[in-house]
């Protein structure tokens, strides 16, 4: 039975009231999102790779993939026809590829010309129209958190990213995974500082609920993970860097949070970023690992209703540059995986790769705007409406691809 | 409300020591809280001044402010004459590596053995040579900071400080690039110092002279019919004009043509040149400009037609893109932003840019057009402390004159709040709005890293050579600055809680916790 079957009206609950302000209805849907950012534009076409196209191959004469060939393991990975998967990726994310839980959406990306790493993943976290004033106070997925209502969200990063920036309803903890996790400050510091903060005049940066959330937030996360700890410190072999963020934000979506924001930077390869082999090669097979350990922690039912979207601000240019390597560009792959996930295809708007259709003659163009593909997935997957879908993506139709 | 402390200090002063004393005698410690004599009366807006300007208010500071007067102050400040550091934090960077041997011949040395031992064929050996070159790279990176926090800590240009920080994260470089740990002490010291307070268009220049920036935006690797833009683009995005100012996409791709050849060349003797070329080509240090890598071709650059001529096109493109209005308007909201502690009013921005403009994009005097505006005088006290201003404010007032031995334990918790000298991956450098410091995990971590410093000196008096004993000192937040300045401003639920505390480590772990001490 999919997912969408299982919503079931929610409709008669009392509205939620927060903060003193009256929220509607939580929406109907269920289960989980991870939204993951690979920050510093990420070279898509050598990872999810268009190895059927002749041009390609011309474009890229040193790094390109090659076609996909058994014999060679520095082949591409046959995706269909036209498309290969990185090598790199064979034992993590193929598997579910094959499996039908993974699918790529290229030709995606944003309006935004810019060729800003910073300007487009504001756009992008923002999720205002392009054109109109902005409000920096007010990102797409604390926007959907205040639309669903009884959530809970959280970021996985070192900052409360822009993305999470502004929700009426709640303040969006974050927290970074990557050492020890253990609270330093004992339980009735703790409230001796909360009775500093609380009540305080001029609060205007919402420190109070800032400091509450943050030590709310320690004590949820050790506790969640205080078993993974003691094995670790029994010697057990941990994984490291985003293997080991990505496994331990799957045990905290598998028993307490659902709505999630994680980031992974380090794609911006204007210099020697190498092809089958190489720096971008060794990134990706991390973000892999990671993937595909966040699956394989979050468990079997709680991944059948799980959606992970990873995005990137922008594409890279189509031909490799004089270092071997890509400028900014503008047309990127998204990635949309999990258990109900109808994947194993390459989904939405595709074009011919060639010289004349590339944009402004360097890049691939944007068929699927993201505001249309985000705003299409959590469609479905809340069963949102169209007027509190717009108070997500205002003046963006969702794009039904189907996937979910 | 500017009324005299001193007054309302001398009826205080009574209670505040008794208070003091029973604490002292409650927790067993010596501390002798002796009322420090100072010259003039400092008042509450100087005090904010101060926690807005410098790296935090401090004894010293607050004389000073009271001797002279808050407008002589200031004009010191724009102007400074002395960078002279107390001996014993002079003596720690006297010792230092990369304040004895100049740049080029430290970089040239490191890739010597760099080179040297990846040529040893022997693994075992090839590793030990390779753990020795990147622990000594390691060491480079630490003085660096450990220099960059003594002067924040220390120095009496204050103001230059701060501004030092200031353009480094707006010019941003990150040392664990390639070889970059080895030059980002004298990129900070020789490229964006002496510039920190005087024209943006030398500031520019110097950056872009810098073997540190020109690596780290792979300049160096930009050349003729081989075009890497990276550079040129954050040059008009992130350092100058700011995106969407007008510029396309055409002017970054003519501005990486005209930066084709300028690099870095670590060999001694310049490279065999055609006879043309060689009246052309550059070279200061590690900084070159290569003829044979450089698109000779005209360009047309920001409307304005530019023949190739060699290094004079750079020249002329940084000429105009410092005199752009964009640029004037978008370096002033940058410092608005970031002394305000909030987005600026357009208004504002306007007269700081229009300042900018009339004085040839001279720094202290925007500065003083903001520092002299009502806005400004509006928002003290009402910014929020990045992780840097929180941890150097709270050295400066728990130890005031007595200098750090090792500033290694503030380098760390730098690093885990998130914002770590020279340690930004991205050219965009570090985010200045309060909104990206003040989220749930952050506050938590700097609740610990309160703990860290009020409990104890935490390592900041154990010289890391072992060179001596570590010498006890503990922080002394109540002492007489905070009697005088601090206590009478805080709320009565921070009074509460701090009269619950159990030991003077305790009280300190919460006062640094205080919403009070997270505002500048």
């Amino acid at each position: 039975m999919h997912r969408r079957d299982l919503l079931k009206a929610a409709a008669g609950f009392a509205p939620l009231v927060i903060a003193g302000r009256a929220f509607a209805t939580p929406a109907a849907g269920s289960g989980r999102l991870l939204l993951v950012f690979l920050r510093g534009a990420y070279d898509a076409v050598n990872i999810v790779a268009p190895v059927g196209s002749d041009f390609y191959h011309e474009a890229r004469p040193t790094i390109g993939l090659a076609k996909p060939d058994p014999a060679d393991p520095d082949a591409a990975l046959p995706l269909d026809g036209d498309w290969a998967l990185h090598p790199a990726l064979k034992d993590s994310l193929y598997p579910l590829w094959q499996r039908k839980q993974l699918a790529f959406v290229p030709f995606a990306g944003t309006d935004d010309m810019s060729r800003s790493h910073f300007e487009t993943q504001d756009t992008i976290e923002l999720g205002q129209p392009i054109g109109g004033t902005r409000d920096f106070r007010s990102g797409f997925m604390a926007r959907l958190a205040d639309a669903l209502g009884a959530d809970r969200p959280i970021a996985f990063s070192d900052r409360v990213p822009l993305c999470f920036q502004g929700a009426a309803s709640r303040t969006v903890p974050n927290v970074a995974l990557g050492g020890n996790l253990k609270p330093a400050i004992d339980p009735r510091e703790a409230r001796l500082i909360e009775a500093m903060y609380r009540a305080g005049p001029g609060d205007e940066a919402g420190l109070s609920r800032s400091v509450a959330e943050g030590f709310a937030v320690r004590e949820t996360v050790f506790k969640s993970l205080a078993d993974e700890m003691t094995q670790a410190g029994r010697g057990a072999v941990t994984p490291k860097g985003f293997e080991l963020s990505a496994r331990r934000i799957g045990r905290l979506m598998r028993d307490q949070y659902d709505l999630a924001f994680v980031d992974v930077g380090g794609w911006d390869t204007h210099v020697n970023q190498g092809g089958a082999q190489g720096y971008l090669a060794g990134r990706i097979g991390e973000l892999g690992r990671g993937l595909a350990g966040f699956a394989e922690e979050i468990g079997p039912d709680a991944w059948r209703d799980t959606t992970v979207v990873v995005v990137s601000e922008f594409g890279r240019t189509f031909r490799e540059n004089g270092d071997k390597s890509t400028d900014h560009g503008h047309g990127s792959v998204y990635w949309v995986m999990g258990g109900g996930v109808r994947g194993g295809r390459l989904a939405g708007a595709q074009v011919r790769i060639a010289a004349d259709t590339l944009d402004q003659q360097r890049d691939l163009p944007v068929l699927t705007d993201y505001r249309g593909l985000l705003g299409g997935l959590v469609q479905r997957q809340y069963g949102l409406g169209a007027d509190r879908l717009a108070s997500i993506f205002p003046n963006a139709d969702p794009v039904a691809l189907d996937l979910l | 409300m500017e009324t005299g402390i001193m007054a309302a200090l001398a009826a205080r002063s009574n209670r505040t020591v008794s208070t003091s004393a029973v604490r002292c005698a409650l927790f067993g410690l010596v501390c002798a809280v002796v009322a420090v004599p100072v010259s003039a009366a400092p008042v509450l807006g100087d005090a904010q001044l101060l926690d807005r300007l410098t790296w935090g208010i401090d004894a010293d500071s607050v004389r000073d402010i009271g001797g002279s007067g808050a407008s002589r102050w200031l004009d010191a400040q724009l102007r400074p004459t002395s960078s002279a550091l107390p001996p014993v934090a002079q003596a720690q960077i006297d010792a230092m590596r990369i304040g004895r041997e100049p740049l080029a011949r430290l970089v040239v040395e490191m890739d010597a053995q760099n080179k040297a031992a990846n040529a040893i064929a022997d693994p075992a050996q090839k590793k030990i040579a390779r753990d020795a070159y990147n622990k000594t790279m390691s060491d480079l990176g630490r003085e660096a900071q450990s220099r960059s926090l003594l002067y924040d800590l220390y120095a009496p240009d204050q103001l230059r400080e701060q501004m030092t920080w200031f353009w480094f994260n707006h010019f941003n470089v990150q040392a664990d690039k390639r070889d970059i740990r080895a030059m980002v002490g004298d990129y900070e010291d020789q490229a964006i110092r002496p510039h920190a307070l005087w024209r943006f268009r030398d500031l520019l220049e110097a950056t872009l002279r810098h073997p540190a920036m020109l690596r780290y935006l792979d300049n160096d690797q930009n050349a003729a019919n081989h075009i890497n833009e990276n550079y040129a683009r954050e040059i008009m995005e992130l350092h100058s004009m700011g995106v969407g100012s007008g510029y396309t996409q055409k002017d970054v791709q003519e501005l990486a043509r005209i930066l084709t050849g300028v690099g870095v060349d670590l060999k001694p003797d310049s490279p065999k040149l055609k006879p043309q070329w060689q009246p052309l080509y550059l070279r200061a240090g590690l900084f070159e400009f290569n003829p044979a890598r450089h698109d000779f071709g005209d360009k047309i650059f920001l409307g304005h037609d530019i023949p190739g001529e060699g290094f004079g096109e750079v020249e002329r493109a940084l000429d105009l893109i410092a005199a752009a209005p964009a640029t004037a308007n978008h370096v002033s909201a940058e410092l608005a932003a970031y002394f305000l502690g909030a987005p600026p009013p357009p208004p504002l921005v306007a007269r700081m840019a229009a300042s900018f403009r009339h004085s040839d994009g001279d720094i202290a005097t925007v500065l003083r057009t903001l520092f002299r505006s009502p806005e400004f005088k509006a928002s003290l006290g009402r910014g929020f402390k990045d992780p840097v201003h929180y941890a150097v404010s709270a050295v400066r007032l728990a130890y005031g004159d007595r200098v750090i031995l090792n500033a290694d334990p503030l380098s760390g918790w730098l690093q885990r709040m998130g914002e770590g000298l020279f340690a930004h991956e991205t050219p965009d450098g570090y985010p200045i709005a309060a909104s990206a410091w003040s989220g749930p995990g952050q506050m938590e971590t700097r609740f610990e890293i309160a703990r860290s410093i009020g409990g104890g000196a935490a390592g900041l008096f154990k010289p890391r050579d072992g060179s001596a004993p570590e010498q006890p000192a503990f922080p002394q937040i109540e002492n007489a600055l905070f009697f005088q300045l601090l206590q009478p401003h805080l709320t009565p639920s921070t009074t509460q809680v701090l009269a619950q505390a159990t030991s003077q480590q305790e009280w300190n772990t919460l006062y640094l916790s205080s919403p009070e001490f997270m505002r500048r």
